[in-house]
């Protein structure tokens, strides 16, 4: 089965999630980025890939709307393809040993597949108070103590710590759509996600612009945004910065520093 | 800067003043009890100035004005509300104690323009949005304001106001949005800005300028 194959990458990229190296501390966060010189050439091949292909193709898909409440269509993809992944986030919270967030994605995927037409609208979110309780494998497997592991640029897929990119691998592993479905219906579930994530990237595609073409090091703001933004979401410590301290410490800019 | 003046003579309180006191009566004891006098006040105040300036936001962004007037009076809210001198100092790192003072005031000016331009055009996707306080505690030397901003179509977001009156009035210095806080990132920027001018610290507030 597609298990199989796809345990012989999840077992590398585990290796590489527990590979030791020396954090460093820059812009006041904690970055751990020994392969940055080929994350940067990754990078520079997304960039690429985002201004030729993903940002033209979802400006058209969106309308070319300003407004998020534009483009219902693309809205409908990205219901239904964030509906289909919403048994896998139950099972990561199972694993991860929290009943409660995956009651919720529970009923709203109950909810969603019935009245929400197969998961087209979003009626638990906005008429059940049930919205998507974020989770992923990434994040159980930072529950069950696996550490951070290295900062990496996957192509297409863009930012990732080691050990989230082992979760993207487990995620397709562990997603009982995937085990419960034909392969011809795994295979559109699959098509439905990416295309949902593709709507989403047209959602925020002035902001995704924003960074990735406008910023003078488009590579380390990406790369902090995803570590500061990912650490909070596992609760893993935010840079609290005291510009008031650093300023009285005349010599020390960075509060954290030894 | 016709802003700053202005705004001093319209400051009803002195709470830094009080502050001082405060701490220098019962320095170790506001640090043990949080919750204590001074500081419960100064809570209130941190949270009260987050309220106004988000108030200040929102009329700007239902205005509905042309983008360029809305990035003007962003960035009047930003110098009103914001401890610009501090952020811009902290953005620019290291190389700010080795400027001259006119040529980090010309700097500062900059990136006042920059963060207005930048971040107005992020307030586009707050139309029809909505941003509730929804606390404020005290956190190292200053204050964190919480509030969760409810945006269209998007789960709730947290975003967090760090709030000090060490420049001698009540002032924020940092944004943190869903663990993404604006000194950090614009200290990458800032920095890597300054790299690709090899330094020059006129040159980057040349390109700032234009940035944003």
């Amino acid at each position: 089965m597609a298990s199989l194959s796809l345990a012989a990458p999840l077992a590398l990229i585990l290796a590489l999630a527990g590979c030791a190296s020396q954090p460093v501390m820059q812009d006041s966060i904690r970055v751990n980025d020994p392969y940055e010189a080929q994350n940067r050439r990754v990078h520079a091949f997304n960039k690429a890939v985002d201004r030729h292909v993903i940002s033209p193709v979802s400006t058209r898909l969106s309308g070319g709307g300003d407004t998020p409440s534009q483009g219902g269509a693309v809205n409908l993809v990205i219901n239904a393809g964030s509906n289909l992944s919403l048994p896998g986030k139950v099972v990561n919270s199972l694993l991860q040993g929290r009943p409660e967030p995956a009651i919720r994605n529970f009923f709203r995927f109950a909810v969603n597949t019935t009245l929400g037409i197969g998961g087209l609208l979003d009626p638990a979110g906005t008429d059940f108070g049930l919205p998507e309780q974020d989770t992923d494998f990434g994040e159980t497997l930072a529950v069950w103590g696996v550490p951070e592991g290295p900062y990496l640029e996957l192509p297409v897929l863009g930012p990732a710590t080691g050990r989230d990119a082992a979760g993207k691998v487990g995620d397709l592993l562990i997603d009982p759509l995937y085990h419960l479905l034909h392969p011809d219906g795994a295979l559109a579930v699959f098509g439905l996600r990416v295309a949902s994530k593709a709507g989403e990237r047209a959602r925020f595609g002035d902001t995704v612009d924003s960074v990735l073409q406008d910023s003078a090091d488009s590579y380390a703001q990406l790369r902090l945004i995803y570590l500061m933004h990912r650490r909070h979401d596992l609760n893993e410590g935010g840079a609290e910065i005291d510009p008031y301290a650093d300023t009285a410490a005349d010599d020390v800019i960075d509060p954290y520093a030894p | 800067m016709p802003i700053l003046p202005r705004m001093t003579s319209s400051t009803p309180m002195r709470p830094d003043r009080r502050g001082v006191l405060a701490l220098m009566g019962a320095g170790t004891a506001a640090v043990l009890m949080p919750g204590g006098g001074a500081w419960a006040l100064d809570a209130n105040q941190a949270r009260a100035l987050i309220d106004r300036a988000l108030g200040e936001v929102y009329r700007v962004i239902n205005a509905g004005q042309p983008p360029a007037q809305m990035y003007r009076e962003f960035e009047t809210i930003f110098a009103r509300y914001a401890d610009v001198d501090v952020i811009a100092r902290s953005a620019l790192g290291p190389a700010a104690r080795q400027a001259g003072p006119a040529a980090l005031a010309a700097y500062t000016q900059a990136f006042q323009g920059y963060i207005g331009r930048k971040y107005g055009k992020r307030f586009r996707e707050f139309i029809g949005s909505r941003i509730e306080v929804t606390g404020a505690r005290p956190l190292k030397s200053f204050f964190a304001v919480t509030s969760v901003a409810y945006l269209n179509g998007r789960a709730p977001m947290e975003v967090e106001w760090h709030v000090s009156n060490k420049s001698g009035r009540d002032r924020f210095f940092n944004i943190i949005i869903e663990g993404v806080n604006m000194l950090a990132s614009e200290r990458a920027e800032i920095s890597a800005m300054l790299t690709a001018r090899r330094g020059d610290l006129a040159g980057l507030t040349a390109d700032l300028q234009r940035a944003g």
